[in-house]
């Protein structure tokens, strides 16, 4: 253990070097060039650094994408032809399993909340770790392992699970879904439910103790309230799906009838009333489910909210009201989670319908102040940026047909059809894929010191954003047309095919769209361009110190006096007020654009090819 | 302390009535228990922070007695300078190698679960060594 020196205040103008030099009369305990523990593998292993970790999460969940993606193109190639031989059922059943499980939970939320909200969110507040770095290491270890328990189910007797990411009772019984496949599924989603809640506990505790003097919480930037947000909603509904998976097990192995009315009946003689039921997993599983919709799209909210700023060159429009409207997003989506379960009978339509409409008016409210940012900006259309706007328009499709969803009437005619899949995935397409990737390419540069290519960024966005469409679009139609989900083979005389093989075709320009991704990986690798402390000349904390950061962050730091510390040091003719208004300036916060980082930046934007 | 007790206080509260309203409107036990889970958990850290913002600021209880009255924390105040949060922030670990294998054993045990008890004769040593591992290097101050 080693005692952590708060990093004093920067000298005026003051160049910060990589790797810093200590500074003198201080014990070099605050970063410099102590001694940090093993490396090479052994520090893989064994390090407590949150950005070793971040950086281990991000991997990890990359990986896991492409691989899901992969299943993807597969399923897609099966639906290309009415009654295709390409996979069996049971097969496609599996990949339809497998891959919603793979993106939600071991892509989606770990790729946000354990990998870049355990990079940025001690960097942004001014902290030199997580508030519980062992805690830290192991979330990750636990993720990691569940994530290899998820990959085993391809290779045990009886294969993966086929139940659906949602795993519905009576389904996923141990008389429908025999075998060790689902088995390890459940035990994939404890391990990795284990981990998110150690990683929730962790990002409260290290934003509400480690802020640095000054970093008030109205002057944290808005990626860190979403992971506050985030994690508090995390522990809300992860150990609900935590419990409903135990009792799921203990039906399956332990005979319990929890989720099974008609065997407790038979065994314990007990009056229906107090039996399991069925529709229990799915007020359970839901009351979980929701809330995780929202735990993969308030990060990916606050990393566009981080971007748009940048660009647009302004601060953010309505600081408060994104840090509210985040807050009312997290209090109503936990009091939504039946509208899953109109087509049940079983629930109270008019409250979840009404509280599921209710926020659309939170979200339309961030909608505005992403507008009010760019509004009047000096716009750059960086890589970053492009990705951000194309979450923009992603999202609001996704979220007008979630509206329309809301409504019972339009979920009795199109629930379990494409329709739902298509809103689903441009909700968690649009959150995860294209804001998610925006905070990939706008964050790279402080992870690595080095540059991503814009011209291959720009290449797998625009192959994106057309393979997207193209992709989902159509199968907004065919679900209206009546196609249902989860099928593998569907009737020929329906007019389905066409809108399909578009469909496949669009999934194929999305999968060509990511290779470039690669080849961009594999060329900044290979020939660096370096970064410079503030490539972008963003306007928070974490690009005041170098690219990439020194163990434990800073050797110093600016004064913080707004909600873009490093903006205001490095443009001191236009210091910001608190809540992104403009002090001396005339409130647009216009700067010269030339300025760069700490003195060290080469002075503009350096990416390109 | 003020601003997270409030955001704790304010979650528990809206979810209370929400929970509330579902319980008189539908009585779900499972929607309602869960409602009621969230309503403490905004509660209880909330009310935690509430009462030691109130310390910061002299009282001894929530609203009654007095202490000594520190003030804010530095991360709390907007004129706060720097050198108002100088000296140790807290103690970090450097590296560690018992988080790797409290995973590895919690992995070995979780799979013990599907294919045999066998596996649990691995995985429960491993979490034990870790525990008291990590539990050493605390009292010991020092990485391993």
């Amino acid at each position: 253990m080693t005692d952590v020196i708060a990093p004093p205040g920067v000298q005026e103008h003051q160049e910060l070097e990589f790797p810093p030099s200590t500074p003198g009369g201080h014990e070099p305990s605050h970063g410099g060039h102590e001694d940090h523990g093993p490396t090479g593998i052994l520090k893989w292993l064994t390090s407590t650094d949150h950005k070793v970790i971040g950086l281990s999460y991000m991997i990890t969940a990359v990986v896991i994408f492409y691989l899901s993606g992969i299943m993807a193109l597969l399923m897609r190639l099966q639906l290309s032809s009415p009654h295709s031989s390409f996979l069996s059922f049971s097969q496609y059943n599996a990949l339809f399993t497998m891959h919603g499980s793979l993106m939600l939970y071991l892509f989606a939320g770990p790729f946000a909340f354990g990998g870049l909200a355990n990079y940025i969110v001690p960097l942004q507040i001014g902290a030199p770790d997580m508030a519980f770095p062992r805690l830290n290491a192991l979330s990750y270890w636990l993720y990691l392992t569940g994530s290899i328990t998820m990959m085993m189910t391809f290779f045990v007797a009886g294969g993966a699970a086929q139940f659906g990411w949602v795993a519905y009772a009576p389904l996923s019984s141990a008389t429908s879904s025999p075998g060790a496949g689902p088995d390890l599924w459940i035990m994939a989603l404890a391990l990795t439910g284990f981990s998110a809640i150690f990683t929730g506990v962790n990002l409260c505790g290290t934003i509400f103790y480690l802020r640095a003097p000054g970093m008030t919480m109205f002057r944290m930037p808005i990626f860190t309230w979403n992971m506050l947000v985030t994690g508090i909603l995390i522990l809300i509904a992860f150990p609900v799906l935590t419990a409903a998976l135990i009792m799921l097990f203990a039906d399956r192995h332990f005979g319990t009838h929890i989720y099974t009315a008609v065997g407790c009946h038979l065994v314990s003689g007990a009056p229906m009333a107090s039996c399991g039921s069925p529709l229990l997993w799915q007020n359970l599983f839901w009351f979980f489910g929701h809330p995780e919709v929202y735990i993969l799209a308030l990060p990916f909210f606050g990393i566009v909210t981080e971007i748009l700023p940048v660009f647009s060159r302004k601060p953010v429009f309505g600081y408060k009201g994104m840090v509210f409207a985040t807050m009312a997003i997290a209090a109503l989506s936990t009091g939504v989670w039946a509208h899953h379960m109109f087509t049940t009978g079983a629930v109270l339509l008019p409250f979840f319908s009404f509280l599921s409409l209710l926020i659309a008016v939170p979200t339309g409210i961030k909608f505005f102040n992403w507008i009010g940012t760019m509004w009047h900006g000096q716009l750059t259309f960086t890589t970053p940026m492009l990705f951000s706007i194309g979450f923009l328009f992603a999202f609001l499709m996704g979220g007008v047909t979630g509206i329309m969803l809301a409504s019972p009437p339009i979920d009795f005619a199109t629930h379990d059809t494409y329709f739902v899949v298509a809103h689903f995935h441009q909700v968690l397409f649009g959150t995860a894929v294209f804001a998610g990737f925006a905070g990939l390419y706008y964050w790279y540069p402080k992870m690595f010191g080095r540059m991503l290519r814009e011209s291959l960024g720009k290449w797998h966005f625009w192959l994106m954003f057309i393979g997207f469409w193209v992709t989902f679009m159509p199968q907004y139609v065919v679900g209206l047309l009546g196609m249902p989900r989860r099928v593998a083979s569907y009737p020929s005389n329906l007019g389905w095919q066409s809108y399909n093989i578009v469909s496949t075709v669009g999934a194929f320009i999305i999968g060509i769209s990511f290779a470039f991704l690669l080849v961009n990986f594999v060329v900044s690798w290979r020939k660096p361009i370096p970064a410079g402390n503030n490539p972008w000349d963003a306007q928070t904390l974490e690009w005041f110190t170098t690219s990439p950061p020194p163990h434990h962050n800073y050797t110093h730091l600016p004064p913080i006096r707004s909600e873009r510390p490093t903006w205001d040091y490095n443009h001191p003719d236009h210091l910001t007020a608190p809540h992104g208004r403009n002090a001396h300036t005339n409130g647009n916060g216009h700067g010269n654009g030339k300025t760069n980082g700490n003195g060290k930046g080469n002075g503009k934007v350096t990416a390109g090819v | 302390m003020k601003v997270e007790s409030l955001f704790l206080l304010f979650l528990g509260a809206f979810f209370g009535i929400v929970g509330l309203v579902y319980w008189f409107w539908g009585y779900d036990d499972g929607g309602g228990v869960m409602l009621l889970g969230a309503t403490l958990l905004g509660f209880l850290p909330g009310s935690y922070y509430f009462f030691w913002h109130q310390r910061f600021h002299g009282r001894k209880y929530f609203f009654w007695g007095t202490v000594h009255a520190p003030g804010d924390r530095p991360s709390d105040r907007e004129d706060a300078e720097l050198a108002d949060g100088a000296g140790t922030v807290d103690s970090f670990p450097g590296s560690s190698i018992w988080p790797f294998v409290l995973g590895m054993g919690a992995f070995t045990v979780v799979l013990s679960l599907v294919f045999g008890v066998w596996l649990a004769f691995i995985g429960v040593p491993l979490i034990l060594t870790a525990l008291t591992g990590v539990t050493a290097e605390s009292r010991r101050g020092g990485t391993v």
